[in-house]
C-alpha cells in the first residue's frame, strides 16, 4: 500500500477543484483511502491521516470515523501524535460523543507526564471541553498542578480549574487552599489566570466573595505597579503595561467592591488614578478606561468619582472611533437610571449620535434618547426624535414610533401638542406603527373633548393627501364617523376651519371602501364611519344606498356589518340615534383582558354568608372599555346603554352573589340584592334574537333541575363574536296542578367565570306545562374551565313559599370548551 | 468568557473554528452560517460590535480574513479587539508576515498557537515572548521525536 499523501498535498489538490461536485469527489476518494488505512491499524501514518481528516472536517464533511483514531493518537508516546490527537479530540470529541469518556485515562496519565508540554496538552484539552464526569474524575490532578511552581503549568491549571468549576460548581471548595498565594506570583500569565479563577469563584459564591475581600489591598498594589512601572517589553501594548491583566483586575475589584463600603473606599484612589492617567490615543487605553468606568459605576464610589466616570463616557461620545462611541452609548444606557442628571448633561451629544451613519450606534442613541426624555426637554427632544423617525431605516421605525407615543403620553405639555405629535408620527411612519396604537389613539382622541373639531379637521386633511398608511386611515375614518358633524359645520377653533360638504366627506369615505390600498379592517372602519354619519348628516339616503350595496360584499365582515346596518334602517330605525350617538369618555385600562366587566362572581361555597355586600353601581365609563376588551379592541362600535332599575343592596345574609336584572313583579318582599349593571354586549337591548347569533346547534340541551314538579332545562348558544361567552336559555316548566308564582331563578358560578342574568319572560310558571318561563344567562369563561353552577329557586306554590338550592354539574363539554 | 472564535474568508469559507462550549454539530454549522452572513453583510466602516442572541459578537477584518468571536454579555468589547489583535500578532510572528494561505496550509499550527494563547475561553498568557518560546519548544519536541530534521512530520 503506497504511503498516504501528505496533508499539504491534499490541501493543494482539493483547492484545485473547480466545482463543489469535483471537491466532493476528491474528498470521498481520500476518505475511502483513509478509512482503509485506519482499518490496517497503521501507526506510522495515523497522524497524517487524522490531520487530513481534520482538514476535510473544516470544509464541512463528516469525520466521525476518525474519533477512535484520535484516541489512539492521544495514547501514543510520540509528541506529534499526541498533538494531533488532542487537536482532533477537541474538534471531534466533545462531550456529546459516546467515546468522549474514553479519553479520561489518557488525560490522567498525561497530566502526570514528565514533559511539561504534554501536561500542557492534557490541561488544555480538559479545560476546553472536559465533560462534568471527566472534571469530577480529574479535579484532583488539576488541583495538584495548581500548586506547582512551574508557571507554565500553573497558569493552565488555573484556567482548567475555572472550567471545572463552571461544569461542577460543587468542586469549588477543593480549589480554595491552592489559591492562597496565587497573587504573590510575579509571572503575569499566572497572575492573569489567577485573577480569572478568583473572579469566577467570587461570582459564584457569596462566601467566597466575603473570603476574598481581603485581597483588595493586594490587587490595588498590583494594579498600581502595573501603571507606575516603567516600560516592560514583555507586556507592553502601545505604551501600556499588560492591559489584559489591568482589565481583569479592574473587573475583580468591581465584584469585590460592589455593595461594600470599605472595599470601595480602598479602591477609590487607584480608580481615580487609572481614570486620569491612562493614555487614550489608542484602543487599548480606552479598553482600560471603559472597564474603569464600569467599575466606578458599580461599586459604592463617591460622587466625585462617578461624575468623573460619566465625563469619561461623555468624552468617548466625541471620539472619532465608532467602537468607542458605541461602547459609551451602551454604558450610558446602563447608568441613565441611577445617574440621570449626570447623563442629561450629555444629552445634546447623544442626540447628535442619532445622525451617525452606523446602525448599531443609531439604535443605542435612540434608546438612550428615549430614556432621557422628561417634562423639561420634551419639546426639544421630540423635535429631534421626529426628525429621526422621518429619516431612519425601516427597522427602527416601529420602535421609534412606539417610543414617541409613550413619551408623548407621559410628558405632553398640552393636548394639542400631543395630537399634533401623533399626527406627525402617523403621517411619516404610519405603516410601521404597531397594531395596538390605533385603539390607544382613538381613546386619547375621544378623551380630548375640546380638541375634537381640530383633530377631525387635521385627520381629514391628511386623508385627502394619502390613504396608503392604514393606521392613519383607520384613526381618521373613526374620527370622521364620530365628529363628522363638527367637520362639516366648520367649528374649528385651533386653526382655520376648512369648508367641506357632507358629500365631500362621504366621497372620501366611500373612496376608502373601494380603494385597493385599504385592508379589510380599514374597510370595516370606513363602513361603520359612514353609518355613524347617518345620524349626523342629512344625506341619509346616500348612506342607505352605500350600506345596502355592501350587503352583498364578498368580504364576510363587511357583508355582515352592512346587513346589520341595513336592518337598523329598516326594522330598528327608532333605535338608530341612540345606537350611533357620540362615544363617551373611556377609562384607560392597563390590560387587554375583560377585567372591567362589572359583574360579581358567584361564590362557590354559598354556605359562607357574605355580609359585606357592596352595591355595584352602573359605570357607564367602563362600558366602552369593556367593549374594546371583549371585542379585542380592534373596532369600536357604538354602544347602547340599556338602563335597568337599580335594586337596593340587601342587608346581607344573601348566600349567592348575583347580578342581572331580576325583575320581580308583585312581591313586596325585599328582593334579593340585585345590584345592576348592564355590561354592553353589543346590540344587547334589541332582542334575544341576536343578529349575529351563531347557533352552534351541536350543543345539546340538558336538564339542570327537576324536582317537585319543577323542571328547568338549559339550551345553549354561542355568542358571537366572543367565543368565550356561552349563552344559556333556561326553560322552566311545571308539571303540577298549581301555578308556581313569584318564581325567581338565581345562579352563581365559580370565581373564574362571570355571569349575567337577563330578564325572565315572566315569573309565573303555569301549571301542567301550559307554558314556561324563559330567561337568558350569559357566562363568560375566559379560561375555558369546566362550567359548574349553583342555582337557587324560590317560588310560591299552593300558597306556601318554596326554596331550593341545587348544583348543576352536568354541562355538556361543548358548552365550555 | 469567549464562547467561540471563527476565522473565515471574504467568500465565507471557514479557515478555523474554536468552540469553548459544547455545541451540537448542526448548531455549529448554523452559528457559522449566521456569523458569516451577519459579518459579511456589514457596511465597510461600521463599528465592530454586534448583538446576537444573548452574546456580544466582536469581529475584525485583517486583509482577506475575518476574525469573529462570540462573548458573554459582561465582557469588555474593546479588550476583545485587543485579544483578536494579539492573536494575529502571534500568527504574524510565527509565520513571518502571515497571510491567509499560511493559515490554510498550516491550520494545525494556527490551532496550536491559539491553544497556547486561550484556554477555556480565557487568555492564559499575556506575554508575546513567553508564548512564542513555548511554541518553539513544542515544535522542537516534535522534531526531535520524529527524528526528521527538515521534513515536515506529516
Amino acid at each position: 500500500m503506497p504511503a498516504p499523501i501528505r496533508l499539504r498535498e491534499l490541501i493543494r489538490t482539493i483547492r484545485t477543484a473547480r466545482t463543489q461536485a469535483e471537491e466532493r469527489e476528491m474528498i470521498q476518494k481520500e476518505c475511502a483511502a483513509i478509512r482503509s488505512s485506519f482499518r490496517e491499524e497503521d501507526n506510522t501514518y495515523r497522524c497524517r491521516n487524522v490531520a487530513k481528516l481534520l482538514y476535510m472536517h473544516m470544509l464541512g464533511y463528516p469525520a466521525h470515523f476518525g474519533q477512535l483514531e484520535c484516541l489512539k493518537l492521544i495514547a501514543s508516546q510520540k509528541f506529534t501524535d499526541k498533538r494531533i490527537g488532542y487537536l482532533g479530540a477537541m474538534l471531534l470529541l466533545d462531550e456529546r460523543q459516546d467515546v468522549h469518556l474514553l479519553m479520561t485515562n489518557c488525560i490522567k496519565n498525561d497530566l502526570n507526564h514528565s514533559t511539561q508540554y504534554v501536561q500542557g496538552l492534557a490541561l488544555c484539552t480538559l479545560g476546553c471541553m472536559g465533560s462534568s464526569e471527566m472534571c469530577r474524575d480529574l479535579a484532583g490532578e488539576v488541583e495538584k498542578l495548581l500548586k506547582t511552581s512551574n508557571s507554565y503549568l500553573r497558569k493552565k491549571a488555573a484556567l482548567c480549574a475555572v472550567h471545572v468549576i463552571r461544569k461542577v460548581p460543587e468542586l469549588m471548595e477543593m480549589f480554595l487552599p491552592a489559591t492562597k498565594n496565587l497573587l504573590s506570583e510575579k509571572n503575569h500569565g499566572v497572575l492573569h489566570t489567577s485573577v480569572v479563577l478568583l473572579t469566577e469563584m467570587c461570582e459564584r459564591s457569596p462566601d467566597m466573595l466575603l473570603h476574598f475581600r481581603k485581597l483588595v489591598p493586594q490587587l490595588v498594589r498590583i494594579l498600581k505597579n502595573l501603571i507606575m512601572s516603567g516600560y516592560s517589553p514583555e507586556h507592553d501594548v502601545s505604551g501600556i503595561s499588560d492591559p489584559f491583566l489591568q482589565v481583569r483586575i479592574l473587573r475583580l475589584l468591581r465584584i469585590l467592591g460592589r455593595s461594600d463600603d470599605d472595599s470601595s473606599e480602598a479602591m477609590n484612589d487607584i480608580l481615580a488614578q487609572v481614570a486620569t492617567n491612562t493614555e487614550t490615543s489608542k484602543n487599548v487605553g480606552n479598553a482600560i478606561l471603559y472597564e474603569t468606568v464600569l467599575t466606578i459605576m458599580d461599586i459604592k464610589s463617591e460622587s466625585g468619582l462617578r461624575v468623573l466616570a460619566i465625563n469619561i463616557l461623555g468624552r468617548f461620545l466625541l471620539n472619532n472611533d465608532k467602537n468607542i462611541r458605541y461602547v459609551a452609548l451602551t454604558s450610558l444606557l446602563k447608568t441613565v437610571q441611577t445617574d440621570h442628571n449626570a447623563v442629561q448633561r450629555h444629552r445634546s451629544t447623544i442626540v447628535d449620535c442619532l445622525k451617525d451613519l452606523d446602525v448599531s450606534i443609531k439604535r443605542r442613541a435612540m434608546e438612550l434618547s428615549f430614556a432621557l426624555v422628561n417634562g423639561n426637554n420634551i419639546r426639544g427632544m421630540m423635535k429631534e426624535l421626529l426628525y429621526f423617525l422621518d429619516s431612519c431605516d425601516p427597522e427602527f421605525k416601529a420602535d421609534c414610533a412606539s417610543g414617541v407615543f409613550l413619551a408623548a403620553e407621559k410628558y405632553a405639555p398640552s393636548k394639542r401638542w400631543h395630537i399634533d405629535t401623533i399626527m406627525r408620527v402617523l403621517t411619516t411612519a404610519g405603516s410601521y406603527v404597531r397594531d395596538d396604537s390605533v385603539p390607544n389613539l382613538i381613546q386619547l382622541i375621544t378623551n380630548s373633548v375640546e380638541m375634537h373639531a381640530y383633530t377631525v379637521q387635521r385627520l381629514y386633511k391628511a386623508l385627502l393627501d394619502d390613504i396608503s398608511q392604514q393606521p392613519l386611515v383607520q384613526v381618521s375614518s373613526w374620527c370622521i364617523g364620530e365628529y363628522g358633524d363638527l367637520l362639516v359645520s366648520g367649528q374649528c377653533e385651533e386653526e382655520e376651519p376648512i369648508q367641506v360638504t357632507e358629500d365631500e366627506v362621504l366621497d372620501v369615505l366611500e373612496g376608502l371602501l373601494v380603494s385597493n390600498l385599504s385592508t379589510p379592517v380599514t374597510r370595516g372602519y370606513s363602513l361603520t364611519a359612514i353609518m355613524k354619519l347617518s345620524t349626523r348628516f342629512s344625506s341619509v339616503n346616500r348612506i342607505k344606498k352605500v350600506v345596502s350595496i355592501y350587503g352583498s360584499s364578498i368580504d364576510v365582515e363587511l357583508q355582515q356589518r352592512a346587513v346589520e346596518y341595513n336592518a337598523l334602517f329598516k326594522k330598528y330605525d327608532h333605535m338608530r340615534p341612540a345606537l350611533l350617538e357620540r362615544m363617551p369618555i373611556m377609562e384607560k385600562t392597563a390590560s387587554n383582558g375583560p377585567t372591567e366587566i362589572v359583574q360579581t362572581n358567584g361564590e362557590t361555597e354559598p354556605s359562607v354568608p357574605d355580609t359585606k355586600h357592596p352595591p355595584l353601581v352602573t359605570q357607564p365609563a367602563n362600558q366602552a372599555n369593556d367593549l374594546l376588551d371583549l371585542l379585542g379592541g380592534n373596532d369600536v362600535v357604538p354602544v347602547i346603554q340599556t338602563t335597568l332599575p337599580t335594586k337596593p343592596a340587601s342587608a346581607g345574609g344573601e348566600l349567592l352573589d348575583l347580578l342581572g336584572d331580576l325583575s320581580l313583579s308583585g312581591g313586596p318582599a325585599p328582593a334579593p340584592s340585585v345590584p345592576v349593571s348592564q355590561p354592553p354586549f353589543l346590540l344587547d337591548g334589541l332582542s334575544s334574537q341576536p343578529l349575529f347569533n351563531d347557533i352552534s346547534a351541536a350543543i345539546p340541551p340538558m336538564t339542570a333541575y327537576s324536582k317537585n314538579g319543577l323542571k328547568i332545562e338549559f339550551t345553549f348558544e354561542r355568542a358571537n363574536p366572543n367565543p368565550n361567552i356561552a349563552v344559556i336559555t333556561i326553560h322552566a316548566t311545571n308539571t303540577t296542578e298549581d301555578d308556581m308564582t313569584e318564581f325567581v331563578f338565581q345562579a352563581a358560578v365559580p370565581k373564574t367565570f362571570q355571569l349575567q342574568l337577563l330578564s325572565p319572560s315572566s315569573n309565573i310558571v303555569p301549571a301542567l306545562n301550559h307554558g314556561s318561563v324563559t330567561q337568558v344567562i350569559r357566562v363568560l369563561n375566559p379560561q375555558k374551565q369546566q362550567l359548574r353552577m349553583r342555582v337557587k329557586l324560590t317560588y310560591t306554590h299552593k300558597g306556601s313559599p318554596v326554596q331550593d338550592l341545587a348544583e348543576v354539574n352536568n354541562f355538556p363539554p361543548q358548552s365550555w370548551q | 468568557m469567549m464562547h467561540f472564535l471563527l476565522l473565515f474568508s471574504r467568500q465565507g469559507k471557514l479557515r478555523l473554528q474554536k468552540w469553548f462550549t459544547p455545541v451540537p454539530e448542526r448548531e455549529k454549522k448554523k452559528i457559522v452560517r449566521d456569523m458569516t452572513t451577519m459579518v459579511l453583510g456589514r457596511k465597510p466602516r461600521s463599528c465592530n460590535f454586534l448583538h446576537w442572541k444573548d452574546l456580544k459578537i466582536v469581529y475584525k477584518k485583517y486583509a482577506s480574513l475575518y476574525f469573529c468571536c462570540g462573548l458573554d454579555a459582561e465582557e469588555n468589547e474593546l479588550l476583545a479587539l485587543e485579544v483578536l489583535h494579539r492573536y494575529v500578532e502571534l500568527l504574524d510572528k510565527y509565520f513571518g508576515n502571515v497571510c491567509e494561505l499560511d493559515i490554510i496550509f498550516n491550520f494545525e499550527k494556527a490551532y496550536f498557537i491559539l491553544d497556547e494563547f486561550l484556554l477555556g475561553g480565557e487568555v492564559q498568557e499575556t506575554s508575546k515572548q513567553v508564548l512564542s518560546r513555548s511554541i518553539e519548544a513544542s515544535d522542537m519536541l516534535q522534531e526531535t521525536m520524529e527524528e526528521y530534521m527538515s521534513k515536515p512530520a506529516f
